[in-house]
């Protein structure tokens, strides 16, 4: 069917009418609001917007007008053709949202329920608080040192200044082997021995490890327990740079206000010797001193022992036990608790204590 | 060492209201361990008076006799007191502590109703007060000037004391007195000291005693005095016992209190001899080995070659300085005594209080240090509070053999204390600290030091700095970092294990710390065979338990005594790491070469020493049992098997940094492994370890779940690992294929992928393996294993046809090696 060579009928243009569009703009917008879904809006499409729909039909109209009449039929039948496609995309988007919103709805699920199919492991907080110890001498330019727990007797003692007579060395402290001349460590000490052995000065060092004493496991007192160690020898090395640098390891382990506090003391290794005590403010029973190590300047007999000339260099030593700084520092009351390796005592510190 | 603030106060002008506190800051600043300062007049409050007991009446038809008293509390009415003591009668003064006051412990007295009468207040006993404690019964006081009744009765039992308890370290014997702590203070308050070891003291003439010293190095000096006829009934002063009771010694007698109170007091320590019981001459001797001698605490002792003597012509009577003998000491009825003060060599005391475990108050001494100028001094003492109290004749002589080598002089270079302390010490004020310790100095730039002959322990330079840090207060000292010195950072060994830890923590592993004692017999429960290096352990001579004599050589063998130790507490799942040494003697014994201390050992001589010292390589050991993924609303568990251990072990080594392509895994048989499901690990080709499922046998000798499954590397065998270089990254697509494979069952597939790896060639992206299948279709004995091969070229997309001849060339190596052929064709 033809309409372009068709005379003109004015009757062939009643959909041009004004009146004609704005109602089948209207019927349109009425059909797409009424739309439920947006298959049902696909379905409307046709009607209004196909090639049977009345604009489409209106547009084919205008041919059969006269020339002067086509330009404002024309307009007339762009904007309700405008119009239709408009109220079609409105709804379209509306009806997509909403699929779009109701499709996140039914795919609602619990977030609550549990998801522990993979077991989480943990490291032992001794562990882990002798490695952050240690971080925090290699960031001041020590080297991290190990050495044997199986240990000859004379870096363990004699080279320290710990003379035959010591009491120490009676089998009422130390663990003895059916081997000659060795000794379980009873301190991380003779890591001290070795490295001055090994190197020469200067020697920043730090010894962390595990040591032996035979004392019966009970709250606070293990035959196996951990020291860290710190070892320095260089030209010109005072009491004040000992201090100074116990005072940053209090500060980096216990926080900003932490500080230390010296008792004299006796230690055959050192002279001067100390205690001391740190200044811990987030104790969990309140702000206190607690003992925590002890300390001095490397007596000139040890570093004779060790080959170093004790008229040029000066040194210090200092050490504490990761156990006891564990116990003060996060609360353990029972020594039971960090050998005995329940999972739950470790679980609780995950991978960093 | 237990003493009393009066005490010191007759020696050292401490300020008048100087308190507990101040004193524990000061003793403790000076380097002393205060163990306790308690004042026992705060220790009881309210009203305690003396009281007289007026009347008592016996309640009867209790469980235990009951007291009704009433006593003069120095009131116009008697206190009605009921009591449950019974040693006391009317008349007799005693120590009451009346309502409202309270005792140690929180006891509070109050006025009560009790076995149906009204008690107002409380006759106290020692115990009671906190005073010593094994009294029984309540105190009844001497009658004297001070017990009236009404009065305080605290002075009177010496509840006015302040007591002190110090732990003294071992390099200062002298503060083993009041005489020694007195001086420390003084220095420590700036106030004046008066040096009860200075006093006048008789010397010389004719000796009262024949004695012979034989050796001069174990006793460089002997003194002794002779006091005849003493009334053998005479006691103690009450002062002389409290003190000593307060410093925790008990009084005996007043000729052995005496001895005791001097050595509190001076620091040293006396003996007494009965006359009457000597025979003939004393002789000063090392004892003979072999030798025997019956000391007073009743034990025959066999005497040692270094044991010091003292010896009448009856052989040893007492062993020297460190307990008198029982043929000879002081006892009831000794009318003349022979005192004596010798000085005795500290490292031979020493020596024998441990070889005979005979720690005494004088050992103690002795083997810190007793200063040789106190014997005449302390005889002098001794001499005239024994007189005072007890009469006799003193014998005009005094007995002296003095071998005393004098103090050697210290060069000391005047800097040397800033120098080390970092605080400056101007020379003046070195001076003036030395002078407290009691050392005489000359000289400005190098000084001369003579220690006092009470400080045996300052022997070189550093010693003196020590008192000059000390005294000039450790807490002035600043604070200041060194300059920072290069650091490598950790060793790769340290970076290991790290990495190996948190990997297997990540991966649901918790971390033990065993200790590393083995039970002798953990090498037969791990099944390992008679040859096995691991049987090979060290043993402790002094092993806490019996049970657990050894040092490990395998983890395991402490690992799963903890993996039991947490099924026992109720864990089902467990899995548990641990990174430790081993302990691994080689195979002869060899001793050490003696090492000094004059000098640094050789290099020859060190490797001589550290070539005996066994090695003991870093372990890592994993167990798991139970699930090693739990159950849940999600669906069933997955139960830990022997894949789980070997994939720790992989896990370990990709940690490691060993790359996966040295890795290699092939079936073993290795203790204390299930021989059918055991994986030795290798790296390069070289053995590291072990993974798999745990030996029935063996799980039944730990009690251990079924299944339960293990791995142990030998970490120091890992090599370093290597620097890794980039791959190269293809942007053309990738062509993938699956090919299922027909073998036998016992070809491993870990040897079927690697030949197709081999077979395929550069082109092969990766192969995994997809499918393991059995069945009568792929026939008796047979097994479908299916891969996807994954395949890429760097510089194109790849043509169907090179992937397919890619592919056919990796299935051909499987086929050549295996007899694989391609399933379904």
């Amino acid at each position: 069917m033809s309409y372009r060579n068709d005379p003109y009928d004015p009757k062939q243009a009643a959909l041009l009418d004004p009146s004609s569009l704005e109602g089948a703009v209207a019927e349109a917008e009425k059909a797409f609001a009424a739309a439920a879904d947006l298959d049902a809006l696909a379905a409307l499409k046709p009607a209004h917007l196909g090639d049977r729909s009345p604009v489409s039909l209106a547009r084919r109209e205008i041919g059969s007008l006269p020339p002067a009449a086509k330009s404002d039929a024309g307009k007339r039948v762009n904007i309700a053709r405008q119009a239709v496609q408009g109220a079609y995309d409105a709804r379209l988007a509306e009806l997509t949202a909403d699929r779009a919103a109701r499709v996140l709805v039914e795919e609602r699920v619990d977030v609550t329920l549990p998801w522990t199919r993979r077991p989480r492991g943990a490291r032992h907080p001794l562990t882990t608080l002798m490695e952050h110890m240690g971080d925090i001498f290699v960031g001041m330019g020590y080297d991290i040192i190990d050495g044997p727990q199986l240990e000859l007797e004379w870096a363990n003692f004699d080279a320290l200044n710990i003379g035959p007579d010591n009491p120490v060395r009676g089998a009422s402290d130390t663990f003895f082997v059916d081997l000659p001349g060795l000794v379980m460590r009873t301190h991380t000490s003779p890591g001290q021995v070795r490295t001055m052995l090994d190197r020469q000065p200067p020697i920043y060092v730090v010894s962390p490890g595990r040591v032996y004493r035979t004392d019966e496991l009970d709250a606070t007192h293990s035959p196996v327990f951990h020291q860290i160690e710190g070892l320095v020898i260089d030209e010109g090395i005072t009491m004040a740079h000992l201090r100074g640098t116990l005072d940053h390891l209090a500060r980096s382990l216990f926080g900003p206000d932490a500080r230390t506090r010296w008792r004299p003391h006796y230690f055959p290794f050192t002279e001067p010797s100390a205690e001391f005590d740190v200044w811990f403010a987030e104790h969990r029973d309140g702000p206190r001193w607690v003992e925590w190590g002890g300390c001095g300047m490397v007596n000139p007999r040890v570093l004779t022992a060790c080959g170093i000339d004790p008229d040029r260099y000066s040194g210090f030593a200092f050490g504490m036990g990761v156990e006891r700084t564990l116990m003060f520092r996060n609360g353990v009351s029972d020594m039971h608790d960090m050998v005995e390796g329940d999972v739950r005592f470790t679980t609780n510190f995950g991978m960093e204590s | 060492m237990k003493t009393s603030l009066s005490w010191l106060r007759e020696y050292v002008e401490l300020p008048a209201g100087v308190t507990a506190s101040e004193l524990d800051t000061a003793l403790t600043e000076l380097g002393m361990e205060v163990e306790g300062i308690v004042d026992q007049a705060a220790t009881v409050t309210g009203d305690l008076v003396v009281g007289r007991v007026l009347t008592i009446e016996e309640l009867t038809g209790f469980k235990k006799p009951i007291r009704f008293c009433t006593v003069d509390v120095g009131n116009e009415k008697p206190q009605e007191i009921v009591c449950g003591a019974r040693n006391f009668a009317e008349g007799d003064l005693v120590v009451v502590i009346l309502p409202g006051g309270e005792l140690p412990g929180g006891f509070k007295i109050g006025a009560r109703k009790t076995y149906g009468r009204n008690s107002h207040g409380m006759i106290c006993s020692a115990a009671e007060l906190g005073l010593s404690g094994d009294h029984d019964g309540i105190i009844v006081l001497t009658p004297s000037d001070a017990t009236v009744p009404g009065v305080d009765a605290r002075p009177v039992v010496g509840l006015d004391e302040v007591l002190i308890e110090v732990e003294i370290t071992p390099d200062r014997g002298y503060e083993m007195s009041v005489r020694g702590i007195a001086r420390e203070l003084a220095g420590y308050f700036g106030v004046p000291f008066t040096d009860p070891g200075l006093g006048a003291a008789a010397s010389g003439g004719e000796s009262p005693y024949d004695v012979e010293i034989q050796d001069i190095v174990g006793c460089d000096r002997f003194a002794a005095r002779v006091v005849r006829g003493i009334d053998p009934s005479a006691t103690s002063p009450a002062w002389m016992q409290r003190r000593l009771i307060a410093a925790g010694i008990r009084a005996i007698s007043l000729p052995v209190d005496i001895t005791n109170y001097l050595m509190l007091e001076l620091g040293q320590p006396m003996h007494v001899f009965d006359v009457d019981r000597l025979n003939g001459g004393l002789v000063v001797r090392r004892a003979r080995a072999g030798e025997k001698l019956t000391t007073l605490d009743g034990v025959a002792r066999v005497l040692d070659a270094e044991d010091m003597v003292i010896c009448d012509e009856t052989g040893p009577i007492s062993l020297a300085a460190v307990m008198g003998g029982q043929t000879s000491e002081w006892q009831e009825g000794t009318v003349d005594v022979l005192l004596e003060a010798a000085h005795w060599d500290a490292v031979m005391v020493g020596r024998t209080a441990r070889r005979h475990k005979l720690f005494s108050e004088a050992a103690k001494r002795w083997e810190r240090g007793v200063d040789p100028q106190l014997a005449l001094v302390a005889l002098e003492r001794a001499v005239e509070i024994l007189t005072t109290h007890a009469g006799g004749t003193v014998d005009p002589g005094v007995l002296d053999i003095d071998n005393v080598v004098p103090p050697t002089p210290i060069t000391l270079p005047a800097a040397l204390p800033t120098e080390i302390t970092g605080v400056v010490y101007p020379v003046t004020r070195v001076i003036e600290l030395l002078n407290q310790v009691g050392a005489e100095v000359t000289g400005e730039e190098t000084l001369t030091v003579v220690p006092p002959s009470w400080r045996p322990d300052l022997l070189a330079p550093i010693d003196l700095v020590e008192e000059v840090a000390r005294l000039g207060g450790y807490n002035d000292i600043p604070s200041k970092l060194p300059r920072a010195r290069s650091s490598s950072g950790l060793t790769p060994a340290q970076k290991r294990r790290r990495s190996v830890g948190r990997a297997l923590a990540e991966n649901g592993y918790v971390e033990v710390l065993s200790y590393p004692f083995a039970a002798a017999g953990s090498a037969d429960a791990l099944g390992l065979p008679a040859d096995d290096a691991r049987r090979n352990a060290v043993r402790l001579s002094n092993p806490l338990s019996e049970e657990e004599p050894q040092l490990r050589t395998s983890l395991l063998a402490t690992l799963l005594g903890t993996l039991k130790r947490n099924l026992g507490r109720g864990h089902r799942d467990v899995a548990l790491y641990e990174v430790g040494t081993v302990f691994q003697p080689g195979p002869a014994a060899a001793a050490p070469p003696l090492l000094g201390v004059d000098r640094r050992p050789t290099d020859e001589e060190w490797a001589a020493a550290n070539a005996v010292v066994p090695a003991q390589p870093w372990h890592l050991a994993a167990v798991l049992a139970g699930d090693a993924e739990p159950a849940g609303w999600w669906g069933a568990g997955r139960p830990a098997t022997w894949a789980d251990a070997i994939e720790a072990a992989r896990i370990t080594l990709a940690a490691a940094g060993v790359p996966a392509n040295t890795v290699g895994v092939r079936a073993a048989e290795n203790a204390p492994w299930h021989p059918g499901r055991c994986a030795a690990i290798t790296v390069d080709g070289t053995v590291v370890g072990h993974a798999g499922e745990l030996h029935p046998a063996v799980l039944a000798a730990f009690d251990l779940p079924k299944r339960t499954s293990a791995v142990e590397l030998d970490l120091d065998a890992l090599p370093d690992a290597p620097v890794v270089y980039a791959p190269t990254i293809s942007t053309f697509p990738p062509a993938l294929l699956d090919v299922a494979l027909i073998l036998d069952t016992t070809v491993p597939a870990g040897e079927v992928q690697a030949a197709l790896a081999e077979g395929a060639g550069p082109l092969l992206e990766s192969v995994a393996l997809f499918d393991v299948y059995e069945s009568a279709q792929v026939g008796e004995g047979k097994r479908s294993l299916a891969y996807k091969l994954t395949f890429r070229a760097p510089d194109r997309t790849l043509t169907s046809e090179e992937t397919i001849a890619a592919r056919d060339a990796a299935v051909a190596v499987t086929a050549s090696r295996f007899g694989a052929t391609l399933r379904g064709a």
